[in-house]
């Protein structure tokens, strides 16, 4: 197995004149907690978008435990375990999170294409949608529909949804933005019990939570990475500190 | 185990359920008299769930639809009518040649917006339309095909004038394919439809071939509205240029969105409610049916669809009005 | 030969003014407004009445269509259609095709279904043939001589509304993003209703002058809206010189179509159409990211 979960040599993205991402390496550890920050407009999501597929790459590559996939549709990394949430959340409104979860757990298992089955049937895929749903605190409100839930058990969801692909590689985009403070904790603590082989990437401008969290952090700038380091280096960083200016907590 | 059971009783048949169909199969016996009327409901209930697969189902604008049921129409009639009279033969005819045609086009709907898929679903309808009037020799042309004449059903049972046989034909048809379909929705694939349609993003994100889906299903529906075609040329004996028509496709959509989008037995509640509607107000202004037809659009999309079968929002704000 | 090339400009050039509001109502407001052609088919019939029963001369028939179907809009739009623009496109879609079929409904009624019979002005009815011994004879008859002028002029008044003045700006920054243009204090209300009406007025004048071309009977929305919406896919809707350059196509594809192979006739525009949206499904004019 290669040392680095997920690769990035050289990636670039360019909208027309504008150079979204300028030439990023990345290197990501087997099992790391490594969060990307950056000022508004740094081009965080871009990259996450790049590197799950959603955008396609201007230049360079990206590796997955090895593998190159720079040019997979999204749908084929997420087979090969790189799984991302969203900023803004991104569910399935009409359904309720029981369906969503065990809708999703059945495509992950490869039951997706089943059409004689009822949605129900597989006793393995719904105790682990409801593991899961005991997990996020979402049990009580198994039965309502999406659209009808309220933000923060929406972000639960959200990362409920993430979770039930068994990533290798976890995504997460801003996982706590907008949360009330008791989904905010619930959150935090589920991000600090995944398990040791899953590795995460974290985006987030929460400066405590980033500092707790990570193992290592890099700081993206107009695009294009300014330094990385252990949060100790980054923490003492000079340059990290004028680029924010006061929006950290260091 | 809750959370199982009750997934799965959304599955089950329930009594309702039973008395319907019990009720559908003992029409046309209780009714000979509307035999014919039962029979262009069935059909008609055909083509509008079979419409509902991709519109409420998978949440594709079309205006097409009407391409598969007028090619599984002519088809089945011009298999009859040069090859084989067997009904059945002729069903499985023009469901075959629906199903190949909606693989070809189920390409030019993946790509673009509501606009586009509007379009290309438009076109492709309005194509066929424009050839089965230019080869008219084949086809009648503008005068439709006439004189499609079936053998027995089942070898036995023959056709009669009254029309009762092929109203039981019509809802025997209607009633295989439905659970079928019904089946198909509970799945694990026809949640996965749905994920697609709510939000075709995130459907990916969590790896679903979202194009794959859309080719099936959309596939699915061009067969099934190709069998409601081939009913329709075989039980009236002939097929003509207008079942092409925007009309149609209009018409059909008009009735699933009265009955209820994205509920299978929307689409049945809606053909029915429609053909007696029509049946009124043709018999009080047989001229101006489009102009009631097109306020009745107009204020139901003003008012909210759901509303239609929530008969205690009509009067006054609906609750859910925004979250 | 050049007559097929001439023919098909005018025509496209007229179906270019009659589309020209759909596609930026759709670019604007994302917004299917499958009634369009009604609002064309207003115009057309105005002149004819106008024209025919009070004797009104032709030319002037031309703006007065122009305004009222504009006004006609305006009123529409306020009462109608603002409060369907959030909604889904299928509610969209069933809302303008249940008012185009109140308003074909009501044109029969009060006009009956037969086809009306535009009067042109002597001035208007002559031909010209130029280059007459050679293939490349070019027959244009004075009529659409007078359709490419009147929208060549209008296509550039367009043009420079757009790029030159504060409001052809504003309405750009709208089509670009709703609410930051708001945000930008830009009433968005008023550019929505303005434009609404403008393209709706311009339907009703491309209406008119295509009357004597296109034909004019209570069928008209639904026989040519095929062909606005056509332009539209194909043009795009984030700019007009997508739509006029479709719209051009459209119909020097239709004229030489119908003249070259008639037994395949629409069936060429549409075939056309459909391998077009396939290859660029928004549109072949729009650039990437793109409504």
């Amino acid at each position: 197995m290669s040392e680095f979960a997920l690769e990035t040599t050289g990636l670039v993205k360019r909208f027309g004149g504008i150079v979204a991402t300028d030439h990023v390496n990345l290197r990501i550890k087997q099992g790391a907690r490594h969060a990307l920050i950056g000022p508004n407009g740094a081009g965080k999501t871009t990259l996450i978008n790049l590197m799950t597929g959603v955008l396609p790459v201007s230049e360079g590559r990206i590796v997955l435990q090895g593998q190159d996939i720079s040019h997979l549709a999204p749908e084929q990394r997420v087979a090969r375990g790189m799984v991302r949430t969203f900023q803004i959340n991104q569910l399935f409104a009409s359904m309720t999170p029981l369906e969503t979860l065990v809708m999703v757990i059945s495509q992950h298992l490869g039951l997706g294409k089943r059409w004689w089955q009822p949605l129900g049937q597989r006793g393995d895929v719904v105790d682990r949608a409801t593991a899961l749903l005991t997990q996020f605190h979402l049990m009580e409100v198994m039965h309502q529909r999406t659209e009808h839930l309220a933000y923060g058990k929406r972000r639960l969801l959200e990362m409920a949804i993430a979770l039930a692909c068994e990533p290798r590689v976890l995504l997460l985009d801003e996982p706590v933005a907008g949360v009330p403070a008791g989904e905010r904790d619930e959150l935090l603590a589920i991000v600090a019990q995944l398990p040791a082989d899953v590795s995460v990437v974290l985006i987030e401008h929460d400066m405590d939570l980033v500092f707790g969290f990570a193992d290592r952090i890099t700081v993206l700038v107009n695009g294009a990475v300014l330094t990385e380091g252990t949060p100790q280096e980054i923490a003492h960083d000079q340059r990290v500190k004028d680029v924010y200016l006061g929006q950290a907590h260091v | 185990m809750d959370a199982r059971s009750s997934l799965l009783h959304a599955r089950r048949f329930k009594a309702a359920e039973w008395a319907f169909w019990c009720l559908a199969f003992a029409a046309p016996a209780l009714l000979p008299s509307h035999a014919l009327m039962l029979n262009e409901m069935a059909i008609v209930a055909l083509f509008a769930v079979s419409l509902d697969l991709i519109l409420g189902y998978s949440g594709i604008v079309s205006l097409g639809h009407a391409a598969f049921l007028g090619l599984g129409a002519y088809s089945a009639a011009l298999f009859a009518k040069f090859i084989l009279p067997d009904p059945l033969l002729g069903l499985c005819v023009g469901v075959g040649a629906s199903l190949v045609l909606g693989y070809l086009c189920s390409f030019s709907i993946m790509r673009g917006s509501d606009l586009t898929r509007l379009m290309v679903t438009l076109g492709t309808a309005l194509i066929l339309l424009e050839l089965a009037n230019k080869f008219g020799d084949i086809t009648g042309g503008s005068d439709g095909l006439q004189g499609v004449v079936m053998a027995p059903l089942f070898g036995r049972f023959e056709f009669d004038l009254m029309g009762q046989v092929a109203a039981w034909y019509s809802i025997g048809v209607l009633f295989v394919l439905f659970v079928l379909m019904r089946r198909l929705v509970h799945s694990p694939l026809g949640a996965s439809l749905m994920a697609v349609r709510d939000n075709a993003l995130r459907a990916r994100a969590i790896g679903i071939h979202v194009n794959g889906r859309l080719s099936l299903i959309y596939t699915l529906a061009a067969g099934v509205a190709g069998a409601a075609g081939a009913l329709l040329a075989q039980t009236t004996g002939f097929a003509s240029l207008d079942v092409f028509a925007m009309d149609r496709s209009a018409d059909v959509m008009l009735m699933l969105v009265m009955g209820g989008v994205g509920w299978l037995y929307g689409g049945v509640v809606g053909a029915v409610l429609f053909k007696l509607m029509y049946d009124v107000i043709a018999n009080i202004t047989p001229q101006y049916w489009t102009f009631w037809i097109g306020l009745f659009l107009v204020v139901l999309m003003r008012v909210g669809r759901e509303r239609l079968v929530r008969p205690w929002t009509w009067f006054g704000a609906s609750r859910k009005e925004q979250a | 030969m050049l007559t097929i090339l001439f023919d098909g400009v005018a025509y496209g050039m007229l179906l270019f003014i009659l589309a020209v509001g759909l596609s930026v109502t759709m670019g604007l407001m994302n917004f299917i407004n499958l009634a369009h052609g009604a609002f064309a088919m207003l115009g057309g019939y105005l002149t004819v009445v106008l024209s025919q029963r009070y004797g009104v001369p032709f030319l002037l028939c031309l703006p007065v269509s122009f305004l009222v179907t504009a006004l006609v809009g305006a009123v529409c739009e306020r009462t109608l259609y603002r409060p369907m623009y959030g909604k889904a496109h299928l509610d969209q879609v069933l809302f303008t095709i249940g008012l185009a079929f109140m308003a074909v409904a009501v044109t029969d009624y009060w006009m009956g279904s037969q086809q009306q019979i535009m009067q042109l002005p002597d001035w208007l009815r002559g031909r010209t043939e130029l280059f007459e011994d050679t293939p490349w004879r070019l027959g244009m008859g004075h009529y659409r001589l007078f359709i490419i002028a009147v929208c060549g002029l209008l296509t550039l008044a367009l043009q420079y509304v757009l790029s030159a003045t504060r409001f052809g700006s504003q309405l750009r920054a709208s089509v670009d993003d709703a609410r930051v243009a708001a945000g930008l204090g830009i009433r968005v209300n008023l550019v929505f209703a303005v434009t609404f009406a403008v393209g709706s007025g311009l339907a009703g004048l491309g209406g008119a002058l295509g009357a004597e071309v296109l034909g004019l009977d209570p069928t008209f929305p639904f026989k040519f809206m095929v062909y606005f919406l056509i332009v539209v896919a194909v043009g795009g809707t984030s700019s007009i010189t997508g739509p006029l350059l479709a719209a051009l196509l459209l119909g020097v594809a239709d004229v030489a179509g119908k003249y070259f192979v008639p037994k395949l006739g629409a069936f060429i525009v549409y075939s056309l159409m459909i391998a077009i949206l396939i290859w660029r499904p928004h549109g072949l004019f729009t650039r990437q990211g793109g409504k």
